[in-house]
Order: structure tokens, then sequence, then C-alpha cells
């Protein structure tokens, strides 16, 4: 039920999309309006959901430590696992952020006859990396059809995606890695008992959303085409803002841009935002320097003291009298 | 803000990143690339038409050219029927026969799309 409901949800768009186009024609809406739409919730809701992340106090100085920290001179510290400035928290993060190193990290534990074993678990890692990448790939290669001249760079990666040069179209290599890296993405998600019992809805919809735009970009350009001049004109009208409909483009392009548009509006208000907010999290992005600054909780309010020279001073006469020692006479 | 500066500056290197493409052309003259059907032989017939429909030819031409070429190195015939049932000699002078400039034909959309081609590392072009 839990992965059913987002199915469902998908499938329901791509009906939408389809009776829009095909049966009513809504060509300004679908091709027009539903993608600005969904970039203006994008690019507004990133902005809300980093400032409001910005806005939070962070009360403890957190970093997440598995290496020696900076101590005494003859001691060797981490400088990556256990940073004690701003460098090392900036290698850190780049190892975090383009290589995922915490979840490279995960061991995966077993009763060995009466041993804890620990073993080698680098699968989630290793489709997380192919995914991520694979599609960072394919979203740059995308790029063709947002520039009059497509830049250099563009071409060479599509050139070299295309290299293994099979068939017509070229069989571009992130597709087949993107689809098979999603699909297992959801396969442990249904097939692992433990993943099985923590699975949401909302961890199942992006997948299938995913599913959804690679199928049908994969369909479009291996199998059903569509005239693909037509799709960069109207995308350098959506661009350049002098938005115009593009009549002979096939349905399954429709199909595609409204599940993008869809994961773009999703985008900022779901688990997928984690995209900004790996930046943000302090377990990662503080160096481990809290013997030597003092971390301030940022909420905290002036609490009114009485010191013990104060309460001396208040009574000494009476401490005396009652033979209490004092520290000062 | 806590470390508003930090953020803020990291806001503004990715919002400058995705919209790029859109204050890159905004503004700015969207040409269509406008393949040229200005050929004597074109100009020439009565009812213009290409071997299949144009909007299948502008979809699919390249399938339709592999299969061509996998047709006749296989030795299965040269000769192609199309849907409406006429009969074309599945070579490149077929295309040429009509489209005789690759410059003012074949590079326009090619070009306008940045399509890498293996075409051309074998055949060559038109003469004229």
């Amino acid at each position: 039920m839990k992965a059913l409901l987002p199915f469902l949800a998908v499938v329901f768009l791509v009906l939408l999309v389809i009776a829009g186009v095909k049966a009513a024609g809504l060509y300004f809406i679908f091709g027009v309006l539903v993608p600005y739409a969904a970039a203006a919730a994008f690019l507004l809701g990133f902005v809300y959901r980093v400032v409001k992340w910005g806005k939070t106090p962070v009360p403890f100085h957190i970093p997440t430590t598995c290496g020696q920290q900076k101590s005494l001179s003859w001691i060797k510290p981490n400088g990556i696992e256990n940073p004690s400035g701003t460098g090392g928290v900036v290698i850190r993060m780049l190892l975090e952020v383009l290589l995922f190193r915490s979840l490279f990290k995960n061991r995966k534990t077993k009763m060995k006859g009466e041993y804890l074993v620990y073993g080698w678990a680098p699968w989630l890692w290793l489709a997380g990396m192919a995914f991520h990448w694979s599609f960072l790939l394919i979203v740059i290669r995308h790029l063709r059809f947002f520039f009059q001249s497509v830049p250099a760079a563009v071409q060479s990666l599509e050139h070299l995606d295309s290299i293994l040069n099979w068939g017509v179209p070229a069989l571009y290599i992130t597709d087949v890695i993107f689809l098979v890296a999603v699909t297992y993405l959801f396969l442990r998600r249904v097939t692992l008992s433990q993943m099985k019992a923590i699975s949401l809805p909302a961890d199942f919809f992006p997948l299938f959303l995913l599913l959804g735009i690679g199928t049908s970009g994969v369909l479009m350009r291996y199998q059903t085409r569509v005239d693909v001049v037509g799709v960069k004109e109207l995308v350098m009208g959506l661009v350049s803002l002098h938005p115009s409909v593009v009549s002979g483009i096939g349905t399954i392009f429709y199909v595609h841009l409204f599940l993008i548009s869809a994961l773009f509006a999703y985008f900022p208000w779901s688990k997928l935002v984690h995209a900004g907010g790996v930046f943000l999290s302090p377990t990662r992005n503080l160096s481990n320097n809290s013997r030597v600054a003092r971390h301030v909780n940022p909420w905290s309010y002036p609490v009114k003291v009485h010191t013990y020279e104060e309460y001396e001073d208040d009574f000494r006469e009476k401490m005396k009298m009652a033979g209490v020692p004092v520290e000062r006479e | 803000m806590y470390n508003g500066g930090k953020i803020i500056a990291g806001l503004v290197i990715f919002l400058g990143l995705v919209t790029f493409p859109i204050y890159y052309s905004v503004g700015k003259a969207n040409p269509h690339p406008s393949p040229s059907l200005d050929t004597p032989a074109i100009n020439q017939m009565k009812v213009k038409h290409c071997v299949e429909s144009r909007s299948f030819m502008r979809a699919n031409h390249m399938r339709l050219l592999r299969g061509w070429m996998q047709t006749v190195l296989s030795g299965k015939g040269c000769v192609y029927v199309s849907s409406t049932g006429e009969k074309y000699d599945m070579s490149w002078d077929t295309c040429w026969n009509c489209h005789s400039s690759k410059k003012q034909f074949c590079d326009r959309c090619h070009q306008y799309m940045a399509v890498d081609l293996p075409c051309w590392k074998c055949h060559s072009e038109p003469n004229t």
C-alpha cells in the first residue's frame, strides 16, 4: 500500500498529461504554464527552505568524528575525519557531497558462530553514486536544448556518453546506469524487510517519478521518437522568456516534461531537498574545535547568577558567628 | 540568520547556476534552423513529398537511413517501398537528388542540435 499509492499518483500524472494534450489539446498549459510554474515553485521553495534552515539555531556543537582530534603536538591528528579548522571541514564536505563518504562507511554486522563480524556493504553507496552522477551527466547533456549554440563541453560529454556507438540514435551509457540504479534503489525498499518496514509513500513517490522520467526519455529517444528540433524551439522559447507553442511534437515529450515539472515542483517540499540540506548538516559542517572555542547556544538568555563571593558578602558576619569558615575576612 | 553570509553566498551561486540559461538567452534572437527546401528538384515537384511523411522524416530519418544501410549491406535488396507504395532506391543519391546541398539542408538542424554524426566518415557529400 505504501508503494501502491505513489505508483498510482505517478500513473495519474501520466494519464492527466496524455488526456490534457492528446484529447483536450492543452499545449499552452502543459508546454508553457506548467514548466514555468514548476520552475517558480522550485526556485522559491528552495530559497524558502534554505533560509528557514539558516534561521534555525544550532544549540550544541555536534560534529561527528571518527579520527584523532588535534591535541598535543606529538599526537598525530586526523585532519579530515576530525577537522580542527575550516580547511579540513571543506575537504570533508567536498568528499561528502561529491563521493557520499558517510554512505561508503556503511558496514554490515552479523553473528558468525560466536563472533560478531563486520562486512563490507557498499551497495547502497554504489547505487547512490551511480544514480546521482548519471543524473547529473544527463542534466548537463540536456543543456543542448537550452543554448542556441551548444557549449563545447556539453558536446564532448555527449560524445563520451555515446561512445559505444550502439544503434541510431546512439545509446547513452548514463541512460542505462540511471535506470538500473533507480530500479535497484526501488527494489531494495521492497525486498529487504527492514527497508520495507521504514519506507514511506514519500520514499517511493520520487523513485516512481524518476523511473517515469527515465522511461519516457528513453522511449522518446530510442523508440517513439519526436521532432527534437521542435523540442529545442519550445525550450529556447521558454528560457528566452518568449514562450510559444510548437506544434508537431509527440505526446511522449509532454509526458516527459510534465513528470520533470512535477519533480521540480515537488523537490523543495520533500526529502529531495537534501541536495541543499547536506551543506547545512551540523554534524558534517562544524569543525571539532569544542576544546578551543566555546560554542554559545544562540537562544541562551542571560541567566541571573549569584556567586559564592556575593553569598559570602551577604552572610559573612552570620557565618563567622556560626563558626563557618569564610574565604575572605 | 546564523552564518547568513555563507548561506546566502551559497544560495546566490546555486541560483546563478540554475538560472544561467535564462539570463544568457533572454533578449537574444532564436532563429529557426529552417533547412532549405529551395532546390530545383523540389521546386519541380507538383506535390512536395519526401520518401515518407514530413513528420515521420523529421523524427525518424536517421533510423530509416540506418535501416537502408543494414538492408543493403546484408544483401536483402536495395529497393525501399514506402508506406504509400512508392519505390525508392536505397541510396544516398535518393536523398541528394532533391536535397542537393548538405550545407543548406542537413547541416542546418544538425548544427542547431549539435548532433555528432558518423555518416560522413564514410559517405561523401553531393557534388553540387
